[in-house]
């Protein structure tokens, strides 16, 4: 029997696969196909203090072995969040799961980080400073290790969950991002988020998505995603959760072996809703197939 | 909603760009017509949604129209082919309110649901009239099909080669109703809105990355809060509709 079982920021997952924030809503739509408690845990969709529509539509572009997505973190606001999503997800996941935070300023960030750690089944908060679909806010706290070290010292001061701060791949050198999120206090880093991306109707001879940009995710990213991770895994000794185009068991031990703890499963949610609980499935046989016992094992073992 | 592989039966061309394909395989989830499907196409990522025509216990038969890359791979499909296919997405529209003369309008590619919908409201005894809008006389879309059900059908062509020329809104003349039901363009939805006399449910189109729900792609603002077209629609009620 091979053991799946990883240890993120000392809270014990059955095995690494964690459903990607923004493609698994707040669990219920999956939990009436599968029994979502087979996942490690989940990181539920971005939630900003306010509530947000997001970006008009179309908000979704098809590409090569992914898609874009300009959704601009639509969210019911942390209040609604905690008051109504999360009693119904209650009914139907025990584990801990992943708070997902985003915001337009440093109150913004603090303010919401406070209220969702008042909540006994957060585990972990992932704190977004990635997203390229929104303006004023998201990524730009992202793109310099300044400003991400800000962040990160800023939400640390209000949460002793686990903190996982959520970094972009639309910058120079996210090692140096990744470092000045250690300094400041992060629990761990995930990456990476979506690609900034651009696709332009033949017909219209416009951009297909309304907010002309789009976040790339899919199969397409994964080496990105895979070569970032190796670098972080040599940046930092805080954990990491790798994501990017994740969408086998295999896939899963490449992301360990460049250096995460855990992984998360993204756009390959929305084209197979189960394709988390198959990877699950799945990741016992892959295991025996390249002879690994022990999943903890292998974490940056490529290096 | 299911997730199953559906063998295709036939797949032909029935008028200018538009293709009837029959699938068969586990129907269960379909619980209204109005729903759509989620088809994945090899060699594309995201699934395309297509309304469901009409259905039985083992075959699903759906209309498209050749628009772009995942339709023109569809249409060179043969039977025989295999896909995998999410089925029973969407609520679909809701026939406990129809009345007993319910007026029901199809635009262009918006056609094929209402046939599901008109078989359903005969079956149920109610006596449904039909108004089909498209651009062009070789564009029109099982006309015979609605003739052997028996109920009255109008058609609306813009360029006047079949039926009223104009738009679905000036085959209504006279016309008494008791409820609508609607899906095609919107321009064509909103004049209908605004023409009609009584309550309806119209049926609306957007780009989805999921189909079910989940990555809140095809969401819009309705007079009853934000709703996802995949998942809360694709039918909106008349009222709630903000244009």
């Amino acid at each position: 029997m091979v053991n799946t079982k990883v240890n993120l920021c000392g809270i014990e997952l059955d095995n690494p696969v964690i459903p990607a924030s923004g493609t698994f809503g707040f669990g219920y739509e999956f939990a009436e196909l599968y029994d979502i408690n087979c996942l490690g845990t989940f990181s539920f969709k971005g939630t900003t203090l306010e509530p947000r529509f997001g970006n008009p539509t179309p908000r979704i572009a098809e590409c090569p072995e992914g898609m874009l997505n300009a959704v601009g973190l639509q969210n019911p606001g942390v209040d609604a969040v905690i008051s109504e999503e999360l009693p119904k997800l209650a009914k139907c996941f025990h584990k801990p799961v992943m708070a997902n935070v985003s915001g337009f300023s440093e109150y913004e960030y603090v303010t919401t980080c406070e209220r969702i750690d008042a909540i006994d089944s957060v585990g972990w908060i992932e704190v977004n400073i990635s997203c390229p679909n929104v303006h004023g806010g998201g990524m730009s706290f992202g793109t310099s290790a300044e400003a991400a070290g800000q962040i990160t010292r800023a939400v640390r001061a209000v949460t002793k969950k686990p903190l996982i701060i959520k970094l972009s791949p639309n910058v120079t050198d996210i090692a140096s991002i990744a470092k000045a999120c250690e300094a400041e206090g992060a629990d761990a880093v995930s990456l990476i988020n979506t690609l900034m991306g651009m696709r332009i109707d033949l017909r219209r001879k416009k951009p297909i998505i309304a907010n002309k940009t789009g976040g790339y995710s899919g199969p397409a990213i994964k080496p990105v995603a895979i070569r970032m991770v190796y670098q972080v895994y040599d940046a930092v000794k805080i954990p990491i959760v790798g994501m990017g185009g994740v969408s086998t068991a295999e896939d899963v031990l490449e992301m360990m072996l460049a250096g995460a703890t855990a992984v998360e499963v993204g756009a390959a949610n929305l084209v197979n809703p189960f394709a988390s609980r198959d990877i699950i499935a799945d990741l016992p046989r892959v295991m025996e197939k390249y002879g690994v016992q022990n999943l903890t094992d292998i974490i940056g073992g490529a290096h | 909603m299911t997730q199953g592989i559906y063998e295709i039966l036939s797949n032909v061309k029935i008028a200018r760009d538009v293709y009837e394909m029959v699938l068969s395989g586990d129907t269960s989830a379909i619980t209204a017509p109005g729903q759509f499907l989620n088809i994945k196409i090899e060699g594309l990522y995201l699934r395309r949604p297509i309304s469901i025509c009409d259905w039985d216990g083992e075959t699903i038969t759906i209309l498209y129209k050749v628009v772009g890359e995942g339709t023109e791979k569809m249409a060179d499909m043969k039977a025989g082919g295999k896909l995998d296919i999410l089925v029973g997405l969407g609520n679909g529209f809701d026939m406990t309110c129809s009345g007993d003369r319910p007026l029901l309008v199809g635009g262009g590619v918006g056609t094929p649901p209402m046939y599901g919908l008109c078989k359903r409201l005969v079956a149920m005894g109610k006596h449904p009239v039909v108004i089909l809008g498209y651009a062009s006389a070789e564009d029109v879309l099982y006309e015979e099909k609605f003739h052997e059900m028996g109920v009255e059908v109008r058609i609306a062509t813009v360029d006047g080669t079949r039926g009223v020329k104009g738009f679905v809104t000036h085959a209504m003349d006279g016309l008494d109703y008791t409820y609508f039901y609607a899906c095609g363009p919107i321009p064509m939805l909103r004049a209908l809105s605004d023409a009609s006399v009584t309550s309806g449910e119209l049926s609306f189109e957007e780009r989805m990355g999921c189909g079910f729900g989940a990555c809140m792609g095809c969401s819009c603002k309705t007079k009853y809060g934000n709703k996802r077209i995949c998942r809360d629609g694709p039918v909106l009620k008349k009222e709630e509709v903000i244009w």
